[in-house]
């Protein structure tokens, strides 16, 4: 079984890069037992049973091929993989190709673009496989001109022989090469000596991103293709009882209508696809539908009925994920002591490309494209549901258009398998944006009750957190409802754990129809509201500078962060009456915020004031990244400034509201999102240090919210403890 | 249905559209160029912004009979070869992240250096405010225009 699909990854693979057989070419994965990364020839990979997950090949001419098996949603894992690659084969970024791998998990282990993983989770892995190849190039040409390897090395895709000077390119080397064995050791380069890594290098993926060439899931077409718009429950759940399509089949273009399922957490969907030659005539069609839904079995909240129920569930007992001490009998005998209570909101993620994705099932095989963040999952799941082994179920990704844990998801695609299967024909299911803004997933709404507890010499003493809201991972059937939440504690830093001698963590998870996923750094996105803001009170209370009230209970590497943010936001000379609640009155106002998750620190300074009418605007954002080791600091640059960017809409322009079971926001008109004039300055800092790499994607979401709000506490007085809120009503 | 001829980039195209068609999708589904993308549908978001005889709009608000023989410009007509002056500055500052809502983004600033060569910051408020980036590349942006403005004064 092992031997049959890795033969047939190697021919995939030389048929997805256009390579020929000559080309020497490398995989990197894991033995079976899962705890040796071994390097290995394409020959061997055949016949061994390591699980090769990365590739890389170079041609006669030199080119150097590599599939990237994460998606590009404009993380910039298209750019930061090759750069890895780079650095340790010795070549430079123009002699590398870079293909999307198809879906399949067995090759390439998991795919899924999530959790801010694509660097963290391979980098070890392929830095080691650029630096087996380049030995083995060395080797090779060492052999050749009967000196010791020692001798050369190799730089800008050649082996030079370092006494005469003697050159060869490593397209001249290939076809030897390809018949060595990799080394069982490798020596990965100093970081002091990185050439490629750790420079903001441009993306090579942006000149197609701004001459229209790119193809994002929505641009791709087959011919013959049709385009199909889907009528869904606007209750979620709903089922159709049945529909007249009279008027729909009227419009010229339309060609189908039929009813259809979506797979949603293994809960089967339902819904009436309108089929048509354009996508213009198949949305024509859908308003023209009249279908008759049974939505009976479940209730029809409110959004205030959710925020009721999950303000009930924290006063009782949670299911508890991480306690010490005793935090109920340290809090009733203490002196010093505050409760609060936050509420984030619901949100949709509205990537600025709706959902989409092209099916075309044939005899043979199913074939899927799409902007996919998770290919393997979606080659399983086709292949369970429409009973085809995986290697006939090929799931192929596009560029897309945002994803931020949406398009994760394996929803959409069974939709536009299941048309394809049924009309015999390539179909494009589209969403319109009210589709994608409606039907969710969404980010949970979420409630919070903190209590603690301020020391005599102002150290934290206790800290309790409830927590409320829908858990993702409760909605397929058979969940446990019993089990407790992990991610109770994502966005809180790993050291307070060591300081804090009384703290308990736990939810009361919300039961409720709207179907609920991850969204950009997930339950850090809202946990971080809360945790954050209770510390900045506690601060006040403690009567202690925030960000001193937070060194005093953390290490050394949340020190370094911390006099960082310190030294470049100025805070020392802007925090007059240090030690003080703040001055009510003052003009300017500071807030702090520093949170984990995805093995990132990030620090992040607000700066506000007061405008001559008295409105309150932003005037700038620092923000200190401790990803540990990293790749390129432009990308990781840009996806602060984004982070920042998308959590300032969810703070102060955007949420999801219920009412009577349906989602009321529709698209952009009442969803109000931030535009250029709303942002404010952000100025990024990197850490330089020797720790491993951590995410980069979404750590720097979590902490803007409550650097802001604790901003605006400095400069008002007023504390904000619901999300969102309009900057222009505070006063 | 209706035969519409549009002109597209200079090069005149014959399609059977129904009039209603927002132009958007004429551009995308029956002449096949997907530069110009869909982002709401309801002229929120600029994503699907062109030219229509040098001024932007939001084709996806525009009946595609409105277009007709008309000189409609998109993305792709912008340059192919990453030669124009807004796509180079694009570039220099590494604007996009998923790159989506950049084809409108880039039409609307073209627009905007065609009409005042040196922009303010008020000025690129107004012009762009009606395009979203979900990914937040904004301050980017707004660097990148000015990068452009700079770049017109060298040629």
């Amino acid at each position: 079984m092992e031997t049959a699909d890795k033969s047939l990854s190697r021919r995939n693979f030389i048929k997805i890069t256009g390579l020929t057989g000559t080309a020497f070419t490398l995989g990197i994965g894991f033995s079976a037992s899962g705890k040796d990364m071994t390097v290995v020839r394409a020959v061997t990979a055949e016949t061994t049973n390591v699980e090769v997950n990365a590739w890389i090949s170079i041609d006669t001419q030199g080119k150097v091929t590599i599939i990237n098996h994460r998606s590009e949603m404009g993380q910039g894992s298209f750019q930061s993989v090759p750069q890895m690659i780079a650095e340790e084969l010795e070549v430079s970024l123009d002699q590398i190709n870079i293909v999307f791998a198809p879906g399949n998990g067995r090759r390439y282990g998991s795919q899924v673009t999530g959790g801010s993983s694509t660097i963290r989770g391979s980098y070890q892995k392929l830095l080691r496989l650029g630096a087996s190849a380049r030995h083995m190039l060395v080797d090779t040409a060492a052999k050749r001109w009967g000196v010791k390897a020692s001798d050369c090395y190799a730089e800008n895709g050649e082996v030079i022989h370092r006494a005469s000077g003697k050159k060869l390119n490593y397209g001249e080397l290939v076809t030897e090469t390809a018949q060595l064995e990799p080394p069982k050791e490798v020596a990965l380069k100093n970081p002091q000596d990185y050439k490629i890594i750790r420079k903001p290098l441009p993306r090579q993926d942006t000149p197609i991103k701004v001459n229209g060439k790119a193809i994002f899931g929505l641009d791709f077409k087959l011919p013959g293709m049709l385009y199909a718009v889907v009528e869904r429950s606007p209750r979620f759940q709903g089922k159709v009882v049945k529909f007249d399509d009279a008027e729909t089949r009227k419009v010229p273009g339309v060609k189908f209508v039929l009813k259809v399922n979506r797979d949603e957490f293994d809960n089967m969907r339902e819904g009436v696809a309108v089929v048509a030659t354009n996508t213009w005539a198949a949305i024509q069609g859908r308003k023209l539908l009249k279908v008759d839904w049974d939505d009976r079995a479940f209730p029809h909240h409110n959004s205030d009925e959710l925020y009721a129920k999950m303000r009930e569930l924290v006063k009782g007992d949670p299911i508890s994920f991480r306690t010490m001490g005793n935090t109920a009998k340290t809090f009733a005998k203490a002196e010093k002591k505050i409760e609060a209570t936050y509420e984030t909101p619901y949100e949709s993620h509205s990537c600025m490309e709706p959902l989409n994705c092209v099916a075309n099932v044939t005899d043979e095989k199913i074939e899927v494209w799409g902007p996919i963040q998770g290919p393997d999952w979606i080659q399983q799941n086709i292949s369970g549901h429409f009973k085809l082994p995986p290697e006939k179920v090929h799931v192929n990704m596009t560029f897309l258009g945002g994803g931020f844990g949406r398009k994760a998801f394996t929803d959409y695609p069974y939709e536009a398998v299941m048309i394809s299967k049924e009309i015999k024909a390539p179909v494009q299911v589209v969403w319109t944006r009210e589709d994608d803004m409606t039907i969710g997933p969404f980010r949970p709404g979420m409630v919070y009750q903190c209590k603690g507890v301020v020391t005599e010499g102002g150290r934290i003493g206790s800290f309790e957190t409830k927590i409320s809201g829908q858990n993702m991972d409760l909605q397929n059937p058979g969940a446990d409802k019993s089990a407790y939440n992990s991610s109770d504690t994502e966005g809180f830093l790993e050291g307070y754990f060591n300081s804090i001698p009384h703290y308990s963590f736990g939810d009361s998870p919300l039961d409720s129809p709207v179907p609920v996923m991850w969204w950009r750094s997930v339950y850090a996105s809202t946990n971080a509201f809360a945790f954050e803001s209770f510390l900045d009170e506690l601060a006040v209370m403690a009567e202690k500078d925030p960000l001193d009230f937070r060194r005093q209970h953390l290490g050394e590497r949340y020190q370094l962060l911390i006099d960082k943010l310190e030294a470049v936001s100025n805070w020392k000379a802007h925090k007059k009456n240090e030690g003080l609640p703040a001055d009510a009155s003052a003009k300017v106002g500071y807030g702090v915020a520093i949170t984990e998750c995805f093995s990132s620190i990030v620090g992040e300074v607000v700066k506000v004031s007061k405008d001559a009418i008295g409105k309150v605007k932003i005037d700038k954002v620092w923000a200190v990244m401790d990803c540990g080791w990293y790749v390129n600091p432009d990308i990781i640059k840009a996806q602060i400034e984004g982070s920042i960017i998308m959590a300032l809409g969810a703070a102060t322009k955007h949420e999801t509201t219920f009412k009577d079971g349906k989602a009321v926001e529709r698209n952009f008109d009442s969803y109000k999102m931030p535009r250029i004039q709303d942002t404010p300055e952000i100025e990024v800092h990197i850490m330089d240090n020797e720790e491993k790499a951590g995410g980069v994607g979404e750590p720097a979401l979590p902490p803007f919210t409550p650097a802001l709000t604790n901003a605006i506490f400095d400069l008002t007085g007023k504390r904000i403890r619901k999300l969102p809120f309009s900057l222009d009503a505070i006063a | 249905m209706a035969t519409i001829t549009l002109k597209l980039n200079n090069k005149s195209h014959t399609i059977d559209a129904d009039p209603k068609m927002p132009l958007l999708w004429a551009i995308r589904d029956l002449v096949g160029l997907t530069g110009t993308k869909y982002g709401c549908g309801i002229a929120q978001c600029g994503a699907c912004t062109v030219h229509l005889e040098g001024k932007p709009v939001r084709s996806c608000s525009i009946p595609v009979s409105v277009a007709a023989n008309k000189n409609v410009t998109t993305i792709e007509g912008l340059s192919s070869d990453n030669s124009d002056v807004v796509q180079r500055a694009w570039i220099l500052e590494q604007v996009p992240q998923c790159g989506y809502c950049q084809s409108g983004q880039i039409m609307a600033a073209s627009a905007l250096l065609k009409s005042k060569p040196n922009p303010s910051d008020t000025d690129i408020d107004m012009a762009m405010q009606g395009h979203i980036c979900r990914c937040g590349t904004y301050p980017r942006i707004r660097k990148a225009i000015k990068r452009a403005a700079q770049l017109m004064t060298q040629k």
